[in-house]
């Protein structure tokens, strides 16, 4: 017999009888995160938010903030401003090794932990925002659940190929539990929350 | 790495506790890592809810393993991902070794994964001339001095930043003398970013696999298990088999527990869920059993299989505070690894389980409920019948049973006792007797509480 009949053959043996799973539809409470709540939660873990009006505004943000002297990367057609490159003519992932900063839209942010949730498809390149020394991040003020119950009520029937959520910038306190910001990962998140004009239209999911 | 020692964790505490300012210092830290956690825990009304509820689906998962394994090893093939089975540490280093051999890779970058130190991962690579650099910056530290991790969280704990500069200086290149933590930390970012950008294999741990969608999350606050997966063209994700989950929805009571109960952080900063691989590359998983389908049948001790590897046992243990990790021996240290280790080799680890109070505080703060002191009581049982006593314990636990079974017998040696404490100190306040060490002898009392007894009795009929 192969490792793995031999494996399910012995879990079949020794597993327990059979218990029911729990209702966790109780831990769904409230429907509608604060971005109170989030900016300070993700300032807590060293991250910042900016309450913005418009894109227009992101990148007179971007630009007084890091100038035009390093490379900006986005996918994004409002932001073209900051960046002409097209990330789908990258000859090598390994190109994207000095981004400095990468603008990137999410789906949505959790209110209870600072974390928003970004797939392939924002990234194009699934090592763009691990990569790139700074990230900045876009949601709309809609877009904030309270908890990740509710998150992952959004992603459940999601089927991209990779997601994560994201939580500050990169850290560790590996050395002696001092907190580093810029671990492997950007050395700052930016969150940028545009403002709703009409709440009724709040959600882009 | 599995410390090949043949010393008990008592011994290898002693060692540890010599440099009674590290031992303070390692005690604090832990214990405020402890505070951060009931911090964060004490944030949210429905805690107690949450642990119950993972608890609760653990359970599931344990009652119907078999078929959530053959749900998540056919969604995860129908999502392109390849699917390996190995029975032992042995098995699973072999397959490792194959697939980089296939794919003709020398060097390796790999993220945290305490699997592959369970299986000595590291050490048989590099017998087979296959090179493995660890990427979390503690792993690194502990690896360039040729030392395993002292805690699964936090690998270097142990360690004080000058000695990590020593390190640096001595592997990197930095210049001696060199403690400041943001300058560490940069010089291994410099040098492990060398390593992501030219090493084409990644190997990373699992910290959940759902077998509703045959996709598996890595957490790390790093950012390197990413770094290393999204730059290579082979992805190894190594996991034991009790990391399924039923579905994707249970990964919101689990991601809310995990990083809460390890550091008191709401979350790590990455939580990446790997569904398929990226076009032109692979991903493995590698579905691993060395000993858990065993520790499945042992009804008393299945439940240490709902473990998620938080460490808030650790640093919430007053013997693992005070002995630090590398007194266990093993690749899990404290009160979990030592209800885990006995599971793989009774006489090895049997000392283990008597490295406890039995305090109880484990059972208390574990975000999944196991019973982890009454488990450690259990062991103790289950290895004093199987006769793997630990040396010490033996001696003396025979010379009491002597004692306690004769009462005349036991109320001359309490005389003995007291007139010793009291008339002869010297002949217990020394190194022979373990009970001495770190401690002062107490004070002996005038009378046995049978004398007292019999006295008072006497007044209260009077």
């Amino acid at each position: 017999m192969s490792s793995r009949e031999n494996i399910l053959a012995a879990v079949k043996v020794n597993q327990p009888e059979r218990v029911p799973l729990p209702d966790i539809s109780i831990f769904e409470t409230g429907t509608k995160g604060s971005l109170q709540k989030f900016a300070a939660v993700l300032a807590g873990v060293g991250g910042k938010t900016d309450y913005v009006s418009d894109y227009e505004e992101i990148v007179r943000i971007i630009k007084a903030q890091y100038g035009c002297d390093v490379r900006i990367v986005s996918p994004l057609r409002e932001l073209q401003e900051l960046s002409h490159e097209n990330l789908e003519d990258l000859a090598l992932i390994h190109d994207l090794r000095d981004v400095e900063v990468a603008i990137l839209n999410a789906h949505f942010a959790v209110a209870e932990n600072g974390a928003v949730w970004i797939t392939e498809n924002e990234m194009r390149h699934r090592v763009l925002p691990f990569v790139t020394q700074h990230l900045a991040v876009i949601i709309k003020e809609g877009d904030i659940v309270p908890t990740m119950h509710h998150a992952y009520n959004l992603i459940n029937t999601n089927t991209c190929g990779f997601g994560t959520f994201i939580a500050g910038p990169s850290k560790t306190a590996d050395i002696e539990q001092s907190l580093v910001i810029g671990a492997h990962g950007p050395r700052s998140m930016t969150v940028f929350v545009i403002k709703d004009t009409n709440h009724d239209e709040g959600s882009s999911l | 790495m599995t410390e090949h020692s043949t010393k008990e964790h008592s011994e290898l505490a002693e060692d540890f506790i010599k440099d009674e300012d590290r031992v303070d210092w390692h005690d604090e830290t832990l214990w405020f890592i402890r505070q951060k956690r009931d911090k964060a825990a004490h944030q949210l009304p429905e805690w107690e809810a949450l642990r119950e509820a993972a608890s609760q689906i653990k359970n599931n998962v344990l009652s119907n393993l078999h078929d959530y394994l053959l749900q998540f090893e056919r969604n995860a093939v129908a999502n392109g991902i390849e699917v390996h089975w190995a029975a032992d540490a042995a098995e699973h280093n072999q397959i490792v070794q194959r697939l980089l051999n296939e794919a003709n890779v020398v060097r390796m970058v790999k993220s945290k994964s305490m699997l592959t130190e369970e299986c000595g991962l590291n050490e048989y690579l590099a017998k087979q001339g296959i090179e493995v650099i660890d990427s979390d910056l503690g792993e690194r530290i502990v690896q360039l001095a040729e030392e395993p991790p002292s805690h699964i969280v936090l690998p270097c704990i142990h360690k004080k930043k000058e000695e990590i500069g020593e390190i640096f200086h001595q592997h990197l290149g930095i210049e001696a003398g060199i403690s400041d933590p943001q300058f560490l930390t940069e010089t291994a970012r410099q040098h492990l970013r060398e390593i992501f950008l030219t090493r084409r294999a990644a190997l990373t741990g699992v910290n959940f696999a759902v077998a509703e969608t045959g996709e598996f999350v890595v957490c790390t606050n790093e950012g390197n298990a990413d770094m290393g997966a999204h730059l290579a063209d082979i992805h190894i994700a190594s996991m034991g088999i009790e990391k399924l989950i039923p579905k994707k929805k249970h990964l919101g009571v689990f991601l809310r527990l995990l990083t809460r109960s390890a550091t008191g952080q709401p979350i790590t900063t990455y939580s990446s869920h790997f569904r398929t691989p990226r076009d032109g590359t692979k991903i493995h998983v590698i579905l691993v059993d060395n000993g858990r389908t065993v520790q499945l049948g042992r009804k008393d001790f299945r439940n240490s299989l709902k473990c998620i590897r938080c460490a808030a046992c650790m640093n919430t243990c007053p013997v693992y505070r005070r002995s630090g990790g590398h007194s266990y021996h093993t690749a899990v240290a404290g009160p979990i690894g030592s209800i885990l280790a006995p599971n793989l080799d009774m006489e090895k680890y049997a000392d283990l389980p008597f490295a406890s109070t039995l305090c109880g505080s484990c059972s208390n703060v574990c975000p999944v409920k196991i019973d982890i002191h009454e488990q450690l009581y259990k062991w103790r049982q289950v290895l004093v019948k199987n006769g793997y006593t630990p040396k010490a314990k033996k001696a003396g636990m025979q010379v009491m049973t002597w004692t306690l079974s004769s009462p005349s017998l036991y109320q001359a040696a309490g005389k003995v006792g007291r007139w010793v404490i009291k008339y002869a100190p010297f002949a217990v306040n020394n190194k022979l007797n373990p009970w001495h060490k770190q401690r002062d002898m107490p004070e002996s009392p005038e009378w046995s509480f049978n004398v007292w007894y019999k006295q008072n009795r006497k007044n209260d009929e009077q």
